[in-house]
């Protein structure tokens, strides 16, 4: 220990030289992208919206900040009462049409760069309430990362949409279903809904899944 | 409650004050109920409210009720209270279909019981009944620019079509 720390004191005066600085760049040197560092520190410093529509407020931000299921573990436990300190806004619960401005509102409040989990089948789709009250989808009115499903979605559920937003923070997002079982262009759509052609990111997507499943 | 003779006897003493108020009673698994016309509601709710050995001086709940396709559509519950008896009496006050644009009117109870001055926007917010002297007669629970009475039974329910494999050649 107390010799590391010499030596590091020596590289920083510049008295290190020859093939000992080869062997200590080696060791405690690691190289990345600007990009790669920004996205790791932002994903592992989330703070989530201190925010509940419905029942899934129960799961998600009340359980999962817990000492059972503790969102501290992804460096997130610090939920932020104020949109404006905010890096995620969990729709936990159906989003009303009255409730709808509100929540946009709050989206439009939270500083750039930031995420939205649409939790739950309510806030992914309006789940049972087909009716005239509640928004079909959130991502009618607002961008949306992430969809975790359920009803409402366990805790650990929402644990595990929280560490692929984490991955897609850091620009490395895993691939849904369709891509990853060879699946594109199966997708169902209702009436007056776009027509399903993949993307160009979908295609290379694809071709890489299907080489890791047939390798 | 008014067992089956004490709700005819209620029924009797207001026909001796308001002839043709009172159209119908019954007694349906304990609760009384005076069906009266719409014309007469705020006489037959003051002389409950005011006579003695009646008093019903609590309103409990007003709610409205669709009866599609009946006729006459529209009835307005009111479920009066006596708390030292702890006697209920439910109201149900017959509301004709105007018509295809006009909304059904009712007087509003706001001056006899302060409570309801919500509750009756609650009615209006839903099913498109104006209570005639309402100081506030607003939407309360859906967005002040909502466009029809959802709780009528010939309002849509809402909602998108969603495709499963049994009907995709419907919707897909």
């Amino acid at each position: 220990m107390r010799e590391r720390q010499l030596r590091a004191r020596d590289m920083l005066r510049g008295d290190l030289e020859g093939e000992e600085l080869e062997r200590h760049v080696e060791e405690k040197v690691v190289l990345t992208s600007f990009e790669k560092m920004l996205g790791w520190a932002r994903s592992n410093s989330i703070f989530p919206l201190t925010f509940g529509l419905a029942c899934c407020a129960i799961e998600a931000p009340i359980s999962i900040v817990t000492a059972r299921y503790d969102l501290a573990r992804f460096g997130a436990e610090a939920l932020r009462a104020s949109p404006r300190q905010a890096d995620l806004i969990i729709l936990s619960g159906r989003v009303s049409i009255k409730m709808a401005p509100v929540v946009r509102r709050l989206y439009d409040q939270m500083l750039e760069p930031k995420w939205v989990m649409a939790m739950g089948a309510c806030s992914s789709s309006a789940g049972m309430f087909s009716n005239y009250a509640v928004v079909q989808g959130a991502d009618k009115f607002m961008p949306v990362d992430i969809y975790v499903p359920g009803c409402p979605p366990r805790p650990e559920a929402v644990l595990y949409g929280f560490t692929k937003l984490q991955r897609k923070i850091q620009g490395n997002p895993d691939p849904g279903w369709r891509q990853r079982y060879n699946a594109l262009g199966t997708e169902e759509w209702a009436r007056g809904g776009p027509r399903s052609e993949p993307g160009a990111g979908d295609v290379d997507a694809y071709e890489r899944a299907r080489e890791l499943t047939s390798a | 409650m008014p067992d089956a003779p004490g709700l005819e006897l209620i029924r009797g003493e207001i026909e001796q004050h308001h002839p043709g108020a009172v159209l119908d009673t019954s007694l349906e698994r304990d609760r009384a109920v005076l069906v009266i016309d719409a014309q007469h509601l705020l006489a037959v709710l003051n002389w409950l409210r005011e006579t003695p050995g009646h008093e019903y001086r609590f309103l409990s709940s007003l709610h409205a009720a669709d009866y599609l396709p009946a006729e006459p559509r529209f009835a307005i519950h009111y479920e009066l209270l006596n708390r030292d008896r702890v006697e209920r009496l439910r109201v149900k006050a017959l509301l004709a279909n105007p018509g295809k644009d006009a909304l059904p009117e009712i007087d509003s109870c706001v001056e006899l019981f302060p409570t309801a001055e919500f509750q009756e926007r609650e009615a209006f917010d839903f099913f498109g009944i104006v209570f005639r002297g309402h100081p506030d007669l607003t939407r309360i629970l859906l967005p002040d620019d909502y466009v029809g009475w959802p709780q009528r039974r010939d309002f849509p329910v809402g909602g998108e079509p969603v495709t499963f494999t049994y009907n995709e050649r419907q919707y897909g």
